[in-house]
Order: C-alpha cells, then structure tokens, then sequence
C-alpha cells in the first residue's frame, strides 16, 4: 500500500530520470542517510566502530568497485587484494611523503594510482575473456604482493616491512592513527563511502555504464552498435580500481592502522570480496551493501552468539562459524542464484501488487 | 538495507550483553583454528592452565580471582582487532596476543588506551626500549637477541669463527620473519659470514622451491624463524633433501614438540633455541595435575601439558601474575587497574629464588625490568630434538646475545618510531 508507483506524478523530465522513482524508496533512501549521519556517529564506541561499522564500510567500497568490473562490464577478477594493496601503499607513500597534505586528498590520489595500475593490468582484457582473464588478474594480485614485500622503499625501509600509518588529522580531529575517536573514523568513511556509491550509481545509469553493461552482454554485438571495447574495458577498470584502491587506503589508514601486504591484502581478500558481490547480487550497488554486510556482520554476530552467550569455546565456535556461513551461501545462492539483490528486487515487486496479489 | 539493518540490531543485542567482570580480567588473544593452531594450541592452554591453578590453589593473585576471557583471533589481524576492541571494553588488564602482526597493530592502541602489552619472546623488538615504548614490554627475550644468540653458538661451534661460512635464513615471509633480517645482516659482516635469504610465503604448506634453492647452494647452517604449519613442513623438506639435522636451527618458535614429531626419526638432531627450559620435570606441574588437570578444568584438550609451547604459555601467564602480584603491592590494592599493572611490570624482578618459590627452579633466566629496559638480558639455550625418546634436551647452557650489535639496533628503530609518534623519550 506505501510501495506504489500509482499517484506519484512526474512532471518533468528530470524527476522522470531519478534514481528512486517510487516516493517509498526516497523516503527510505533519505531516512537510511539520516541515521547514518544523524544518529550512528553519537552512538558508537570504539567497539562498533572497529569491528562493525568501519570494516563493513570499507569492503562495500570494495565490493562496489569489483561490481563495476565484473557486474557491470563482466570482467572477472580476482586481483582484488592486490589493488588494496596498492591503494594502501599508495597511502603512505603520499602520507609519509606529504604530511601536510590533507588526509582526504591522499585517500582519494591514492585511488588514482590504483586506477592507473588498475588500467595497466586491464589491457590483457582486451585480448583475453573469462576464466583467461581472471588468470591474468590473479597474475597481477601475486605480483603486486610480492612486489610490496621485496622492494623496501614501498614501506620506507623498516624492519618488518609492516607500514604503519601516522596520525593525520581533519579539521583538527584525528582520523587516522591510535588516538582517533571512534565516530571520526566512522564519519570519514561513510563520507567516503557515500560520495562513492553516489558516483557509481549515476556513473551506471548514465551512458558509460551502458556501455559496460553493453560489453558484458555480448562484446560483438557492443562493437557492431558503436561501443568501443577499449575504452570501456579500461574505463571499467580504471572506475573499478579507482574504487578498490580507496578501499584499501582506508582499510589501511583508518581501520587497521599498521598492515602487513602478505597477511593483510592476499589471496583471500580477492575471493572475500568476489564472494561478497557473488552473494551481494552482480551488477548491482544495493548488492554491493548486502553482500559485504552479509560477509562482514555475520561472522561476528555468530561469534557474539556462540562465544559471548552461549559459553562454547573459542574454536568450536570458530568452526561451526565457518561452516554456517558456509551454508548459508550455499542456501542462499541454491535459493536465488541472483544474490540478495534479486531477493529484495522480488521483494519490492511482491509489495507493489500487494494487498492484491494476481 | 533492511537486511542489514536487522544484521546490525541483533548483532547490537548480541555485543551489549556480553557481561560484566569484577575480577583480574586477562583476555587471551589465543588461536585454536587455521594454520598456526599447531602453536596456538599448546601456548593458549598453558596461559589459560597457570591462571586456573593460582584460581584453585590460592584463589587468585592477592585474594582476587583471575578471569582468562579467550577471544579466537586464527592469527589474523583484523579479527585480533575485534578481540581487543571486544576484550577492551570488559576492564582488560594486559594483551598477549602471540602474534607480531597483531602486536604492531596493538601498539599504538595500547598506547592510546593505556593498557600494557606483554610480548614475551616475539613482537617488535626495539620495544625493549622502555625510553620510548612506555606501555610495551617484551622481556626476557626477543628476535634479535635470538639470532645473536644463534650466530654465537654457531661461532662456539667453529671455534670462533664463521669466515667464508654461508648460513641461510628461512623465514615466514611477515613482520615476523623479516625482523632478524637486519641483526643477521649486521652480524654477517661483523663475523664474515654470507647471509641467504629464503623467505616462506604464509601459510608455508608449500616449501619445494625453497629447500631445493637449500639444495643448490648448500648453506652450512639454516637458521629458521618458522611458525605453525610452517615449521612441520620445513624440518619434513629439511629431511627429504637429506640436510644434515644438526647444522638446521629454529628459533623459540620453530621446536615444538608439534614441528618435529610429523618428520618421524628424520628430524633427529634438530636443534631450536629456547627461552626456558623443557619437560615436565618441574615442582609446579605436580599442582597443576592436582588442581588443573585431575580437577577437570583444564583447557582446551588437556594433551598439551608439559610440551614446550604449553611451558611458554605458562611462563607468560607467570610473568602476568608475578607482574599483578607486584602491581598490587606498590598501590596497596588488590584489585588494579591496566595503569597500575603497567608499574607493576616495569618494577618487576624475577629471581631465581622466586622462580624456585613458583615451582619453576631453573626454567628461566632471572632478569630485572626498569623504565629504560623492558627487555630483559635475552639469554637463550639450544635444545636438540631426540626423535627416539621423542623428547628435547637442552644441549647449552645460557648463551648470551651481542649487545655490542644489538643496541644500535634497538636505538636505531625505537628512534624512527618516536620520530615518526612524536614521542617524547622518558626516564631522563
């Protein structure tokens, strides 16, 4: 009865075009930002923040940005991790090189140079499709690895090859570092955050993620109707890295503060984050969201669960934590192959016919 | 979003229930899961053991009960920060987070928070330096001082000298390993030895390339900063290429009972470093098996008693309660605060007599922490694994490091952490 297109009247071209066409929906939109800005920042200890909050942000500017790759322009990658990686060296390179600069402006550059690595390792895309591909990136996530390991100006020749992040600060409030008050760390990523999926939303509306989505369906067709394959290839991974590589800076800066690229940014961060828009929903931002929710706040709720009230040891709790997530994916994708967003897709056709279902 | 906005609230029920604690709360960054269980295991045991024993035995340190709260972290850094943001809020006294990528994550944190951060044997090591790392304390022993202490006995070997030796370092390819890089490296040209580096991708099930490098360069010593799995599948290649047991060294990390037993007789003669002895031969173990282990409350799987990582645990949870034990003293309080331990482990002095009083008599070296040295005298022993008594024994006595190189170092990197900080030095 609330979800209804009925009565909402367009009148001009621009509200026809908006993103949230359904008044319900721009309500909810406004309303989630409102607590999100509003309510959350006053709310949250230290707890919140570090374990929940801030990580969730984080991979769903991940999950967004490998969305656009695979979801949107269907390029498989699994490199994944190794743009993190770059996003984060990137960081402190600028951090430790530039001190005065602002914070915000580091993040952001740091994106830019991943984006450049991004498009250089996104040539190979020209040549190669599919599982090809995804041999290619996965080439480009070991090396980057190795890379940051072996060449120690990448981590300005300390000891352990850890990089640590100094503390930087934005109008006087620290963000970054050990003395940085939980809802700062919280509110600079969610700006981030918000900024970033606003641009990729209208970036995949508007004529450039047409152009992806063009490619993904059929690449010959794309080039016969005039889409040039190179540039919107390499624009979807330039966007795409772009996105990974702020991720990363902030996974490193904000969230973690001292990282090690081995333990931090391998293998099995490109999968978590693949996993997340497989789960999430390809080719879809909400899913982008749900995906890294779901593989972010699970595990932790589970643990609360299982240790914190129920009593069990740490490592059967560890185990069967693995194994219901596990499950949960199966079911999950047997249940609707489309990931979370088609559910809530369905969801949202089942209310605009309701009461009256046919 | 709905759905997570219903992930968030039950996860808010889920966390803002968790109880309260009155007692000496010690949380244990432990890992019982993933690719460095086989170390996690035993270490956690021993902490979670000693506590439960002062608990049965003399109901508590200064009449108040110790709570271990455990919190699973599988080695991995960002669920180590979960558990410390988790533990923190509960009233946590000190971490011990057996991990050297969680502890440079900590760090910082423990700085800011003002909880004390107790690294025995592992962690950055220019945190000896208590001028600059005020909240951090990694006595008796440290990774530096270990490959000093190796160098030396490999030096005592030759008599005297390791010119035109080569020696290969392999290591976990983390904070972790690289951190004797440096001290080696200084130590090479110092004695004349070349140095070969072999690093082990984590998790290190899969070492064929390196050990065949081993082959073809045919180092005179391998020294090994290995840990987990690692360590098992290391001595396992180590015995397939048919290198000779003797000349291959691990430190502290890599001589467990768990690293050698799955190479079988292969692994005879392989010799690791240690901070304290081994065996269960010691007064305290006859009350642990009355209080801990026959009571039934032993943790984890209780098979872990009397193995040399259950002993580190052990230890550490020792050192804690000796610190608690001083802290208690200096403010007249039984029950203290993360502050409050802090002096107590900067003024603590374990004594051989006190060691002896503890049921430990010659387990460990004495040594004496004061605002400048929160590292301790660094002393190590080598044991050598017997594969048909399947046990270790000790092969030296304490050996000594080299301060004379040493220290610069430890200067050198505690200099660049306050630099980079703005820490102001203390204790002048």
């Amino acid at each position: 009865m609330l979800y209804r297109e009925a009565g909402d009247f367009k009148t001009s071209y621009a509200a026809d075009g908006q993103t949230f066409p359904i008044r319900f929906d721009r309500l909810r939109y406004w309303a989630v930002l409102a607590v999100a800005f509003g309510v959350v920042p006053f709310l949250i200890n230290d707890y919140w923040a570090n374990a929940v909050m801030v990580p969730f942000l984080i991979y769903a500017i991940a999950a967004i940005g490998l969305n656009i790759l695979t979801g949107y322009c269907g390029q498989v990658s699994l490199g994944t991790g190794g743009f993190m990686a770059v996003g984060a060296y990137a960081c402190y390179k600028l951090m430790t090189a530039f001190p005065d600069v602002s914070i915000f402006l580091h993040v952001l550059l740091a994106g830019g140079v991943t984006a450049l690595v991004g498009v250089l390792f996104g040539l190979p895309s020209l040549r190669i499709k599919g599982f090809y591909l995804a041999v290619a990136t996965l080439a480009a996530q070991f090396f980057l690895v190795w890379l940051f390991n072996k060449v120690p100006w990448f981590y300005n020749y300390s000891a352990s090859g850890q990089i640590t992040a100094p503390e930087r600060t934005i109008l006087g409030i620290a963000v970054t570092g050990a003395n940085t008050p939980a809802w700062a760390k919280y509110l600079f990523c969610l700006v981030v955050l918000t900024l970033l999926a606003w641009v990729a939303r209208n970036l995949t509306r508007g004529a450039v993620g047409r152009r992806w989505m063009a490619i993904r369906d059929m690449d010959i067709a794309a080039e016969i109707i005039g889409v040039n394959p190179l540039t919107a290839k390499l624009s979807a991974f330039a966007v795409s890295s772009f996105f990974i590589g702020v991720a990363g800076a902030l996974f490193f800066s904000v969230y973690l503060g001292a990282v090690e690229v081995g333990e931090a940014f391998g293998i099995q961060k490109s999968f978590l984050v693949l996993f997340m828009i497989i789960i999430g929903g390809l080719g879809s931002i909400f899913g982008s969201f749900a995906g890294a929710a779901f593989l972010v706040l699970l595990p932790v709720l589970l643990k609360n669960i299982l240790v914190g009230q129920l009593g069990w040891p740490t490592d059967l709790a560890a185990h069967i934590e693995l194994m219901i997530v596990g499950g949960l994916i199966i079911v999950f994708l047997i249940a609707e192959p489309h990931g979370l967003n088609q559910l809530w897709r369905v969801a949202k056709e089942k209310l605009r016919l309701w009461p009256f279902p046919h | 979003m709905r759905k997570t906005l219903a992930a968030v609230v039950a996860a808010a029920i889920a966390a803002s229930a968790a109880p309260a604690m009155a007692e000496l709360m010690v949380p244990s960054l432990s890992y019982r899961t993933g690719p460095y269980a086989p170390g996690g295991i035993p270490y956690a045991d021993g902490f979670a053991d000693y506590f439960t024993l002062l608990n049965e035995r003399d109901g508590g340190i200064g009449g108040e009960r110790v709570n271990v709260v455990e919190c699973e972290t599988a080695y991995n850094t960002e669920k180590g920060v979960e558990c410390y943001e988790a533990t923190k809020g509960q009233g946590a006294l000190v971490y011990n987070p057996l991990s050297t990528g969680i502890t440079y994550q900590l760090i910082p944190k423990v700085t800011a928070d003002g909880i004390p951060l107790y690294t025995p044997g592992y962690g950055r090591t220019s945190a000896a330096n208590g001028k600059v790392f005020e909240w951090v304390f990694n006595y008796p022993a440290n990774y530096w001082d270990a490959a000093s202490v190796a160098v030396k006995y490999l030096l005592d070997q030759n008599g005297g000298s390791l010119e035109g030796k080569k020696i290969a370092l392999v290591y976990h390819n983390s904070a972790y390993g690289k951190e004797p890089i440096r001290t080696l490296t200084e130590l090479s040209k110092k004695h004349g030895f070349t140095l070969v580096e072999v690093p082990v991708d984590h998790p290190g099930q899969e070492q064929k390339s390196q050990w065949l490098q081993i082959r073809r360069d045919k180092p005179d010593y391998v020294v090994m900063y290995g840990w987990g799995v690692m360590n098992a599948v290391a001595i396992q290649e180590a015995v397939n290429i048919n290198y000779p047991m003797d000349q291959f060294i691990g430190i502290w990390w890599s001589g467990s009972e768990n690293d050698v037993l799955p190479a079988g007789d292969g692994a005879n003669g392989y010799k690791s470093l240690a901070m304290h002895g081994t065996g269960s031969d010691y007064p305290v173990y006859a009350d642990l098996k009355q209080y801990v282990q026959d009571a039934g409350k032993a943790a984890g799987a209780g098979d872990q008693v009397g193995s040399v990582l259950y002993s580190r645990g052990m230890y550490a949870a020792m050192v804690i309660a000796e610190a608690i034990r001083k802290a208690q003293e200096i403010h007249g309080t039984a029950a203290i605060t993360a502050a409050q331990l802090r002096d107590g482990f900067e003024q603590l002095e374990i004594t051989e007599a006190r060691m002896a009083e503890l049921g430990l008599p010659d387990f460990g070296q004495p040594f004496k922490a004061s605002c400048e040295d929160h590292g301790g005298p660094g002393a190590a022993l080598i044991q050598q694994w017997d594969a048909t008594a399947k046990k270790w024994s000790l092969v030296t006595d304490f050996i000594a490091p080299d301060d004379e190189v040493l220290e610069p170092l430890v200067q050198e990197d505690s200099a660049a952490f306050a630099a980079e900080n703005n820490i102001a030095e203390r204790c002048n």
